[in-house]
């Protein structure tokens, strides 16, 4: 009842979820029960594949909740993406226990490496995978509170905005590539052996991993539908279009970015922690303000303020990078250059506004 | 010490013997020249004691024989050896089964002799330092004013009372200002041996505020060791300057090189300052338009290979050109269609970027190029013997001061620069007043694409010059001119300055990469607190 009161209107959102769920269990089968040489079979590497597009769906929608309904245009969600990986990174760490190289139980490798004698405090608990998710979910959400706290009282808005975002990252960046941070510097964490006792490598668990991040999906798109319809949302939109008329009105403003910018953070998080145990390696280079720039685009071409619109703008980009990277690797920047370019000069409103044009001048007429 | 004693006393009289056959034969040839000492040294470089080859070398220091120095130096690279037989000394030059010797005095091809027949004059480390101060003090007789300078600046290292004769002798002679003052510590650094009290603290006195680390040494260790108690106060004052003198120098050092860095900053921010201040345009192609400024130097190089002094010259006015005609493209083919959507010209310009970025990969590889230095540019200029500035960083400076002096003539000045400041201040007003408004935009975007070009050349001459040469500084350059105040020149100025020192201010304690993180945070926070940074602008035009 909840999710179709949440959906309703939401003609897009509906064929998504539905597309999603049939796509869930048609790969889940298609894998398990498929024989290899069945025509219709889906290797695990196509299945991990896809469980990684759908992370970088969600960072999308996160980036779309602030950016499409609050203005923001953050070029630091790659951030927030990055450090809930790493606090899933560092449960999988922990995981190893005495099967890494140097066979500490205690220390992960690269800390044995570096003569470290114990476990640095911000290292407790991550063996608790409970502990692991609340962090997931804590540190970036704590982060964007903290930095929208800032930002938001101070009314810095715009490109201002955008650029200090960037600057978060790059300076995170440049912090985790310093081994004295204790997350491994340059390198990174990786060599994960298992989530929860299921081996990383079984395709049980990839299988598992990817249905998770369908859900992950499904329930972030419905959150941020649900925030967007509220009387939240409405304000929020406001505040997008015209932030001081709301402020004159009486709204507190700050508070309502705050939240928003909060709650998108969280979701770029969970975004991360799903994608590390499937990609198996978390490092620093996810900090680079690329990526998070990367993120904006799969916004701008899907179409913002379209939540599904982000969905399928992530998907879109990022199928035609693993085709281009593996086709003609020369040829991918100049893609993605192009693709910049094209979009914000002609598809303002992505490729969800081509349909979207249509169906409104169909109901003008009708 | 006995033993020492004995054999010097037995073989007083083949001593005797020689001198004696040395005078006979000086007199009877004019050609080698009559030199007691000289002789005698070379019969003790034959023997097996390092004492006594040491007291070879001193015996050759003080001699003035032609060969001498020539001797001293072949000693220390180990060219000279020994006949076992004979005690003559040869060079020897390794060939099949044995030495090809050739006699060291007079250069006579001695043929061919046994492996065995030779020895090399062996020396160690403490007969190395003896030479290089016999070297040294041959040299001081030197007529050239900087191989006397030089000879002196190796010996203080190792000075002792027994050079003081040489010096002061030397001190009489000495002519060059710079030399005289040298020699001065270093003879005073000798007198630092002499018994006589009052002697040590009138050389202390001398000493003081000296920088050349050999004084430091010295002095810190008669602080402790000697035996007066008034030389050892004087000496710990004497330390204290020098100490307090050396800080200053580290300071100053640190500052230069933050003002160097603050140069380069803002070399790549200036350029930013205009079409993302005065404009209002986010460039994120800037960095790259700085890229193509460096590539444009390396191609300038390419094409004039035979004149490399004179290829920056021509590249600064190129790489104006291309980054500038580059930088009008854009603004006509994108960045025109989206002005008042500044988060869209952000993405935009951000696909530009990437674009360029793939073009140069293409075009160049994706490697590293390399820009050459012209020879002008090498070098350091000594100030004294701790503090040396570089002399590309100098050059950096000034540039970077140039570049800024000539923008703002063109801001303030020139009938485009009244046209920019008006269009930026009120666009409908100017463009009422019969400003071409699009042609003014044009212009100004060419103007800032072209000063990152130039940047380029600069920065070319100081990192490597590949694809990601751009990525580096967009960050950084969008920090300064955000720190500084957006519309505001100067601002950048001070803030790209600011920021430079600071950095190196903090980098001996916090490290790089982490006084890095400091600044960037430190902005972070500095734009919450005055979002308009360190000089906003007032009026109108702030608010748009």
């Amino acid at each position: 009842m909840f999710t179709r009161s949440i959906l309703a209107g939401d003609r897009g959102g509906q064929i998504m979820l539905g597309l999603l769920l049939a796509v869930t269990i048609g790969v889940t089968f298609a894998n398990q029960f498929l024989p290899i040489d069945h025509a219709l079979h889906v290797p695990t590497y196509t299945v991990t594949l896809l469980g990684k597009y759908l992370c970088y769906a969600l960072l999308a929608v996160a980036v779309d909740l602030a950016w499409g309904y609050l203005g923001i245009l953050s070029l630091g969600h790659g951030a927030f993406f990055a450090l809930g990986g790493y606090a899933m990174g560092m449960y999988l760490m922990r995981q190893i226990g005495d099967r890494g190289v140097y066979g500490n139980p205690e220390l992960p490798d690269f800390m044995v490496f570096l003569n470290w004698q114990e476990l640095p405090w911000f290292w407790q608990g991550f063996d608790q995978f409970w502990l692991a998710m609340i962090m997931v979910m804590l540190i970036p959400g704590l982060l964007a509170f903290l930095f929208g706290w800032l930002a938001f009282r101070s009314r810095v808005t715009g490109v201002y905005l955008s650029i200090i975002t960037q600057a978060l990252t790059y300076a995170l960046m440049l912090a985790f590539f310093r081994n004295e941070m204790g997350f491994g510097g340059n390198n990174g964490l990786t060599d994960f052996k298992d989530i929860l006792g299921f081996s990383l490598q079984s395709d049980n668990t990839r299988i598992g991993l990817f249905i998770a991040s369908a859900a992950a999906l499904a329930m972030g798109y419905l959150v941020c539908r649900a925030v967007t319809q509220s009387r939240l949302g409405r304000v929020s939109v406001a505040i997008r279009d015209a932030e001081t008329r709301v402020r004159f009105i009486g709204y507190r403003v700050e508070k309502v970015k705050l939240w928003i910018f909060t709650l998108s953070a969280v979701l770029a998080g969970i975004a991360g922690a799903l994608y590390v145990p499937q990609v198996g390696i978390i490092n620093p280079n996810e900090f680079s303000p690329l990526n998070s720039i990367e993120a904006v685009v799969w916004v701008a071409v899907g179409g913002r303020a379209t939540l599904f619109g982000a969905v399928a703008g992530a998907l879109m980009v990022n199928y035609g990078k693993s085709y281009f990277t593996a086709a003609m690797p020369e040829a991918w920047l100049f893609a993605l250059g192009a693709i910049f370019v094209l979009v914000t000069l002609f598809l303002p409103r992505g490729v969800v506004g081509l349909f979207q044009k249509k169906s409104e001048k169909q109901q003008e007429a009708g | 010490m006995a033993t020492v004693m004995a054999t010097t006393l037995c073989r007083y009289p083949a001593w005797v013997l020689i001198t004696l056959l040395a005078l006979v034969s000086g007199m009877l040839s004019t050609a080698a020249h009559a030199d007691s000492s000289f002789d005698q040294s070379m019969k003790l470089l034959a023997e097996k004691s390092f004492k006594k080859k040491a007291e070879a070398v001193q015996l050759l220091a003080t001699s003035n024989h032609e060969k001498s120095l020539e001797m001293l130096q072949a000693m220390s690279r180990g060219d000279l050896y020994y006949h076992k037989k004979t005690k003559a000394i040869v060079y020897a030059e390794k060939v099949d089964g044995g030495y090809q010797i050739k006699d060291a005095l007079t250069g006579e091809d001695l043929g061919k002799v046994g492996k065995r027949k030779v020895k090399k004059v062996a020396i160690n480390n403490k007969l190395r330092s003896k030479l290089t101060q016999a070297m040294a003090s041959k040299q001081l007789g030197a007529d050239s004013a900087e191989v006397r300078l030089q000879a002196l600046e190796s010996m203080l290292s190792d000075i002792s009372a027994d050079s003081l004769p040489i010096l002061q002798g030397r001190q009489k002679l000495e002519e060059d200002k710079d030399v005289a003052e040298v020699l001065a510590v270093a003879v005073a650094l000798a007198q630092l041996e002499d018994k006589d009290e009052a002697v040590r603290v009138k050389a202390l006195k001398a000493l003081d505020g000296s920088l050349y680390p050999a004084v430091r040494i010295k002095v810190t260790k008669l602080v402790e060791k000697d035996s007066s108690k008034v030389v050892q106060k004087a000496a710990a004052k004497v330390v204290k300057t020098i100490e307090s003198r050396v800080d200053l120098f580290g300071n100053l050092e640190t500052l230069f090189f933050g003002i160097s860095l603050g140069s380069v900053l803002i070399l790549a921010a200036i350029g930013l300052a205009i079409t993302f201040g005065v404009m209002g345009v986010i460039n994120m192609a800037h960095g790259e338009l700085i890229m193509i400024g460096a590539y444009t130097t390396y191609v300038v190089q390419l094409l004039m290979p035979n004149s490399i002094e004179y290829s920056l010259l021509v590249a600064v006015p190129a790489a104006f050109v291309v980054s500038g005609l580059v930088g009008i493209a854009i603004e006509r083919g994108v960045i025109r269609h989206l002005y008042g959507r500044s988060l869209e010209t952000l993405l935009a310009t951000f696909g530009i970027s990437l674009i360029l970025q793939q073009a140069v990969r293409t075009i160049f590889s994706p490697l590293n190029r390399s820009v050459e230095t012209p020879q002008w540019m090498s070098g350091t200029w000594e100030i004294n013997s701790i503090f040396s500035l570089t002399l590309n960083r100098l050059y950096i400076i000034a540039f970077c001061l140039l570049v800024f002096f000539v923008l703002h003539m063109i801001l303030k000045r020139t009938r485009l620069g009244l046209q920019v400041r008006a269009v930026s201040q009120n666009r409908q007003m100017a463009r009422a007043m019969g400003v071409r408004s699009e042609w003014v935009d044009a212009m100004t975007f060419g103007l800032g694409s072209g000063i990152a070009g130039v940047a380029g050349v600069a920065l070319s001459q100081l990192t490597n010059v590949g694809p990601n040469l751009g990525q580096a500084y967009i960050i950084d350059s969008f920090m300064v001119v955000v720190f500084g105040g957006v519309g505001n020149l100067w601002g950048t100025v001070v803030a790209g300055f600011s920021l430079g020192i600071a950095n190196k201010v903090m980098e001996p304690w916090a490290g790089a990469v982490l006084a890095k993180i400091l600044v960037l945070v430190f902005i972070i926070l500095f734009i919450q607190k005055r979002p308009r940074g360190l000089f906003p602008q007032k009026g109108r035009a702030a608010e748009g």
